[in-house]
This record gives C-alpha cells, sequence and structure tokens, in this order.
C-alpha cells in the first residue's frame, strides 16, 4: 500500500459500505454529533480531558505481554497479549465508552442509552454514566439478560436501567432496535453510545477512533520489548470494535497480517453461526451497507454463537472494506474450538479470557505454530472471563 | 402521469383528501391480505401503504413489530408481497399501492430486480424507511424511470433544507411523521403539524401526507383539515391483533374504523 490509509469518507464510506441509512428523524441529531465530533477531535481540551480519564480511571497504558511459556508449548511465534482485560470494568469497550459520555456531557445531553449483548459495553456505559452523573438506560436482549446475569446486576448496582428486550430473537441485534427506538422518541436530550463499530456514520469511525488506543500502544510497546512490528495480529469480531482498535494503526504498514476471528458457532456448514463476513452477504441493516446474515428476502437469519458478545449478524462496515480490499483477512472459530482456547490460555499463562477473545486465542492454536520462534504475533485479550463463569460452570455440570 | 399524482389531482378537484390506510402485508397470514385490500378500496380508501415485513423493523412500535413478526412466520417476504400486489392489480387498476419497509429486502433483491418487480406488479410508490436522499439517488433513478414514485419522510426535526432535498428527489407525496417517535406512539400536536405544514409547503408543491398518532375519526378529521392525505397504521393493525381467533371479526372493524374516517374527513 503506497497511499496512505484515510477511510472512510467525508460521507463516511468504506468503498461500498458504511453510509447513513436512517430514519429522517434521526439525520438531524447525528448531524449534531458529526458536528460536535469533528470539533472535539481536534479539541486540546477535550483530548487532555480524555487522555487524563484513560491514563487515571481506565488504567491506561494496558500491558503488552509476552506469553512466553504458551510460546514455547505451542513452538512457533512469539505470542503478545493486548491486555484490554485489565482495563477497568474488564474489557476494551469503557475506551469507547468513556470519550462519548464525554461528548456528550459537552453537547449537554443528559440521558445516556446502550445497547448491549454480553453485557460488557452496558456495564462500561453504566460505569461512566455514574461517573458523570447522567441517567442511563441499557437495552439487552432477554436471551442475553438470562445468560449475563451477573452483568445485568453490575448494571443495576451502577444505577442504570436495564431493559430486558423481547422482540425479534432476543438477542443484541434486537436491543440495538429497541435502542434506535428509544433514540428517536427522546432525540433531544438523549445520546446513544454505540458500542460497537457499527451504526450509522459517524459512529463506524468514531468508535474506531476511541478504540485506536489499543492499536497505538501496542505498535509502541512491540516496539520498545521486540524492537521490531508485529508479523500478525488477532482479533475476535462481532460487530468489531477491538479488532478494528488493534488493526487500524497497522493498516499502513503491510507487512503486519491482520487476522479477523468470527464466531462459527455449531460451525459454518450447519448454518447456525455469527460469522457475516466469511459466511454472509452485503446488504443495510441498523444504519450502515456491510456483510450481514440474510435470506433470500432479506430477512435478518438468528446468530448463534457461544459468547453473547459476537451473536450479532453484522459487522463494522471497515471490516467489509478491509475483506474485499484484502487488506485483513477473516477466519471463524466453533464454539468448541473456542473453549479449547479458552482453557488454554487460562491453564498456560493464569489468565481467564472472555468467551469473545477465547475465540482469537483460539485461532492463535492454529496460526503460532506455523510460523517461526522470530515471528511475532499480538493477540488482542479484549475481555476477562469472570462474566462467563456461569456459563462455563454450566457447561462443565458445576453449580456456583 | 402516475397512479399517485393522478389520484391527489383528482381529489384536489372535488376537494377532497386522501385516506391511506397502512397495512403489513401477509398479516396475520397471506390469505388475509388481498380480500382486505379490495374491502379497503370498497370502503372509500384513496391510497393502499402495504408494509413489507422486516424481521428489525427499527423505525416501528410494537403494535407493527408484531404485525411484521406475525407475517414473518409465514414467510411473507417482498417477493410475495409483489405477487399480493399483482393479483390486487388483475381486478383494481386505479387504487395506487405504495410499498413501505426497510431498504435491506431490496439491497438483497437487487435495485435494479427490484425496480422491474414492482413494474410488473403495478406498485406506484415505493417508501424505504432507512433510506434517506443521501444514500437514495441510484435506487430512486431506476424507480423513476418506471413511473414508480420514490416517497420520503419529513420528521417534525426536519429544516427547511431537507424540505428542499425531498422534493428534488421525491415524487408522489411526502409522508411527514407527525411526532418524534415510533410508529404507534405518543399523542398528535395538531397545532404543532399545522405550523410544521406551512413551512413544509412553502418549499414543495408535492402533497402531503400525515401519519404517526392517526388513532380515529377526530384525528384523521384534523389532520384532513391541514393535510392531503391522513395515513393510519397502528389503530388498524391493532383490530387484527386483538381478534386474531376471529378474523372476519377483524376485517369487519377495519372496515367500519375506516368509514368512520371518511366520513368524518368529509363532513
Amino acid at each position: 500500500m503506497t497511499e496512505k490509509y484515510t477511510m472512510p469518507d467525508e460521507r463516511g464510506h468504506f468503498g461500498p459500505y458504511g453510509g447513513l441509512f436512517v430514519a429522517e428523524t434521526l439525520i438531524e441529531p447525528i448531524k449534531e454529533l458529526n458536528i460536535a465530533y469533528q470539533h472535539y477531535l481536534d479539541d486540546p481540551d477535550f483530548i487532555a480531558e480524555l487522555d487524563a480519564d484513560l491514563q487515571h480511571y481506565v488504567g491506561r497504558p494496558s500491558p503488552l505481554y509476552h506469553a512466553e511459556r504458551w510460546s514455547k508449548v505451542l513452538g512457533g511465534a512469539q505470542i503478545y497479549l493486548k491486555r484490554e482485560d485489565l482495563n477497568h470494568t474488564g474489557a476494551h469497550k469503557i475506551n469507547n465508552t468513556i470519550g462519548q459520555a464525554l461528548l456528550a456531557k459537552r453537547m449537554g445531553k443528559t440521558r445516556i442509552i446502550a445497547e448491549t449483548g454480553a453485557g460488557q459495553h452496558g456495564v462500561a456505559t453504566a460505569t461512566v454514566a455514574a461517573r458523570l452523573g447522567l441517567e442511563c438506560v441499557v437495552y439487552m436482549g432477554a436471551v442475553d439478560v438470562k445468560r449475563q446475569a451477573l452483568n445485568v446486576y453490575r448494571m443495576k448496582l451502577l444505577g442504570a436501567k436495564v431493559v430486558a428486550v423481547e422482540s425479534g430473537s432476543k438477542t443484541l441485534k434486537d436491543a440495538l432496535n429497541e435502542a434506535m427506538r428509544d433514540w428517536v422518541t427522546n432525540i433531544d436530550n438523549t445520546f446513544y453510545i454505540i458500542g460497537t463499530v457499527a451504526g450509522p456514520h459517524p459512529y463506524p469511525a468514531m468508535v474506531r477512533d476511541f478504540q485506536t488506543i489499543i492499536g497505538r500502544e501496542a505498535k509502541q510497546q512491540c516496539l520498545e520489548q521486540a524492537g521490531c512490528l508485529p508479523d500478525a495480529l488477532i482479533a475476535c469480531v462481532g460487530g468489531g470494535s477491538n479488532a478494528i482498535g488493534l488493526f487500524h494503526p497497522f493498516i499502513d504498514d503491510a507487512s503486519v497480517k491482520l487476522f479477523g476471528v468470527e464466531a462459527a458457532g455449531d460451525g459454518i456448514e450447519t448454518g447456525k453461526h455469527s460469522a457475516p463476513l466469511c459466511a454472509g452477504r452485503p446488504g443495510v441493516l441498523h444504519g450502515n451497507r456491510t456483510y450481514l446474515m440474510a435470506d433470500d428476502d432479506g430477512e435478518i437469519i438468528e446468530t448463534h454463537s457461544i459468547s453473547a458478545g459476537l451473536d450479532y449478524p453484522g459487522v463494522g462496515p471497515e471490516h467489509a472494506w478491509l475483506k474485499d480490499t484484502g487488506r485483513a483477512e477473516y477466519v471463524n472459530i466453533t464454539d468448541t474450538e473456542a473453549l479449547e482456547g479458552f482453557y488454554a490460555l487460562t491453564r498456560m499463562e493464569g489468565i481467564i479470557p472472555a468467551l469473545e477473545s477465547s475465540h482469537a486465542m483460539a485461532y492463535t492454536l492454529k496460526l503460532a505454530p506455523t510460523m517461526s520462534k522470530d515471528e511475532i504475533i499480538i493477540v488482542n485479550l479484549s475481555g476477562r472471563g469472570d462474566k462467563d463463569m456461569h456459563t462455563m460452570a454450566e457447561r462443565e455440570g458445576i453449580k456456583i | 402521469m402516475s397512479r399517485l399524482k393522478a389520484t391527489f389531482e383528482a381529489l384536489k378537484k372535488i376537494n377532497r383528501k386522501a385516506l391511506i390506510p397502512f397495512i403489513s402485508a401477509g398479516d396475520p397470514n397471506p390469505e388475509f391480505t388481498l380480500p382486505l385490500m379490495h374491502a379497503m378500496v370498497d370502503a372509500g380508501v384513496d391510497v393502499i401503504e402495504l408494509g413489507v415485513p422486516f424481521s428489525d423493523p427499527m423505525a416501528d412500535g410494537p403494535v407493527i413489530q408484531r404485525a411484521s413478526e406475525r407475517a414473518l412466520e409465514h414467510h411473507t417476504g417482498l417477493r410475495k408481497v409483489l405477487s399480493i400486489a399483482t393479483e390486487f392489480r388483475k381486478t383494481n387498476q386505479t387504487t395506487p399501492i405504495v410499498l413501505m419497509g426497510y431498504l435491506n429486502p431490496i439491497e438483497i433483491m437487487g435495485y435494479q430486480t427490484f425496480a422491474d418487480y414492482a413494474q410488473q406488479a403495478g406498485i406506484d410508490g415505493v417508501l424505504t424507511v432507512d433510506l434517506p436522499p443521501e444514500e437514495a439517488q441510484e435506487c430512486t433513478a431506476l424507480l423513476k424511470a418506471r413511473e414508480i414514485d420514490p416517497i420520503f419522510l419529513l420528521a417534525p426535526n426536519s429544516h427547511q433544507d431537507r424540505v428542499k432535498k425531498m422534493d428534488a428527489i421525491g415524487s408522489g407525496y411526502l409522508y411527514y411523521v407527525s411526532l418524534k417517535g415510533v410508529t404507534g406512539a405518543g399523542h398528535l400536536d395538531i397545532a404543532d403539524v399545522e405550523q410544521k405544514l406551512a413551512m413544509i409547503r412553502q418549499n414543495t408543491a408535492l402533497p402531503i401526507g400525515v401519519g404517526f398518532g392517526v388513532k380515529d375519526a377526530q384525528t384523521a378529521k384534523m389532520i384532513a383539515k391541514v393535510a392531503d392525505g391522513v395515513v393510519v397504521g397502528s389503530a388498524l393493525i391493532s383490530k387484527i391483533e386483538a381478534n386474531l381467533d376471529n378474523l372476519n371479526q377483524a376485517k369487519q372493524e377495519i372496515i367500519e374504523l375506516l368509514k368512520s374516517m371518511r366520513q368524518a374527513m368529509d363532513s
């Protein structure tokens, strides 16, 4: 790549993807948001406040940890983990919610809404809302409310109202639909904090920009610790915010291979998965054009994954673009394989990863042995596994 | 001249306002829709908005969401809706049909294929909730080339420049969403609507339909005083939902409501 990567264009397009596909009522508030975002992006006061919060409240920079034992056992590339699991609230999600909440405050909005799947984004939103004294409502699919009970309790403790969404498939996509409905009804005082790099422009670019702290730190840390750039990056992809956060600062470094790992659920061939980039087709949902899981009538297909955070039928439009251009490669990992990744990291390094991040670990199990010992992989450990203890115990037949 | 344009011009001559029912095609089953469309025409409606069920109706309230879910249980997707319209046209060549729905079914079918099929099915207008003018150039050009009117929404927070944009790209009529919110919600503020329509009319000569919040004969009458068309959706669909075990009753209640609206609007 000789030209510098500058996507998206000013109207939010990543090639044919992205864009602004929303009902008319949202046009004006989105325009306002875009103007505010473009303004504060270059505002030294805003950036200083954000940086201070990331350092003192979130706990950044997060470490880049050389998993020496695991690397040795796999016998291939040196594996480095970007420890987003060590952030306050236990995942990368707070990098973005801090940024958007500070923006909401400056725009004079008093009420925050969010959607959540695994509950990590909901918790990260409820957390910053509590800190800034903003009213907070989190929409969560009824199925997810059940399987992520711990996070629901955390959000309630933090003062958020959690609304269980009973429509459609009762998972993340339906929570997003409901949040959009709330937003359109309460646009005057409400800021919608979208948790991933999807939604209408400017969300995919804005959420990315708040998440690129992951990749910017990782690049600098890798240069300091290993003295060179990594050879490959691995991150799980649901909506794709942790992946784009890690990938984006490396896009112009052509020698760095980018691997996004989608959830194959029961297996791509069963149709029960959440892998739109690997097995979907382009369409329009939730404000942007991207790869989707849709049937021949254009209806959205229900997704399946052991991890609630990857259980989404779409994916950020920038990933669609990176796939089509071949800059990133998208692979998939089944539920069973993800569990192997989960146990591997837990037993080998004493770190319990979230089930979402376990997909990235599982692909590391496959990729690392094919590389040489002087090559480097950075894997995004996007979240910790505490929230998944119930799911795991249940699978093992243990009652907690 | 498109059927929509002809309809609004004819109504204007006799100083009448258009009554425009919205129903979800295939709700609660595909067999129910065609006879209901004919019965609504007999009850005095002028245009039919036929909802294309979508799995993720982001701009709709619970009533239309559930209607979509009932329709999708019988797989009433875009193809099936077009076949219902085709059947309707076999015996009715005058009442305009507007497809209303979300973009993804059209995206997956492909714009050109959709435009061809819609023309063959006798569709007169297409209102795509999540396709604002910013992204609509390609699709509207294909529709207009086939004499199908692309219909756009205006909201209470749409400024003058938006109205001009809609006027330039849209045809048939403009659909003013009378409140900030989802379908079937809230309370209608008629003074607010009147004020807003005055601004809109300064910027377009297209007829204006008003919807979201029209519940009964009285609200229909109030809207008819200021708008060119009155759109009623959730109130009709509620009749279906309340009578799922007796669909004849549902149909009868829908017809009665529409007749009472017609009478109130014309008096």
